[in-house]
């Protein structure tokens, strides 16, 4: 049987404020990390900074991504404010 | 080669293992970054560092290939630390070996540039009045940036 779910992974300032490292969601047909991050910000409080707050990037299955890259069952999906390493 | 690590590293001992690079090598240019005392917030006393392991070294892994598609690169190592780092300790090391030595500044300047914008590192600054987590600047975005529209070519 095939994985039907996501993992979705939270850095830096997003973890700490959403209180959240990882979560495990459904798949959804026809699905983009835009309607992931939509479907998210709709849980209120912290979680709507993901669309209204400061920039959020994202990663898929560990490569830079766009809102309307597609997200399917199995994907590793990471959400994170811009990076400041170096 | 790529090491994310949270110990320290000896810069002397990573340019004597990019001297032995082969006989065509006649540049070796490096650069250490170093936690420093003026960031975002007064009186900093250290960072915190998080990043996303996998990801990180498969962004700097890409990167050292773009810079090898573009300059001669014979050799290139980057070491990044994680976790806790006081003032004035090492954060980044970038070597890269060339021919000549046009070749090696400006990959090791771009490797740095565009680790800066594209690796998946976080700095939160510590200091007495709490935590706070470091904001990309534009001049850094700036800086990536001229890479890719052609202002930065040698």
């Amino acid at each position: 049987m095939t994985n039907q779910t996501l993992t979705v992974r939270f850095f830096a300032r997003l973890r700490e404020e959403l209180g959240t490292e990882q979560l495990t969601l459904p798949a959804e047909k026809d699905q983009t990390a835009g309607d992931l991050l939509a479907e998210l910000a709709r849980r209120g409080g912290p979680w709507a900074q993901l669309q209204s707050g400061q920039p959020v990037m994202i990663a898929i299955n560990q490569a830079m991504a766009k809102p309307a890259t597609p997200v399917r069952a199995g994907d590793e999906v990471a959400f994170f404010p811009p990076v400041t390493g170096g | 080669m790529i090491s994310i690590q949270s110990e320290d590293f000896d810069s002397g001992s990573e340019y004597e293992a990019l001297r032995d690079s082969g006989a065509g090598t006649g540049a070796i240019a490096t650069f250490t970054g170093l936690v420093r005392d003026s960031g975002d917030t007064q009186n900093v006393s250290g960072l915190f560092l998080e990043h996303y392991p996998g990801m990180t070294e498969q962004v700097i892994s890409g990167l050292i290939k773009e810079a090898s598609r573009r300059w001669d690169v014979r050799k290139a190592r980057v070491i990044h630390r994680v976790g806790r780092l006081l003032l004035q300790e090492q954060i980044v090391f970038v070597g890269v070996c060339s021919a000549h030595r046009g070749d090696a500044f400006a990959a090791c300047e771009f490797i740095m540039d565009a680790l800066k914008t594209s690796a998946p590192f976080w700095k939160k600054e510590l200091s007495e009045a709490g935590e706070h987590w470091v904001e990309q600047k534009a001049s850094d975005v700036a800086r990536g940036d001229a890479w890719d529209t052609g202002d930065r070519q040698p």
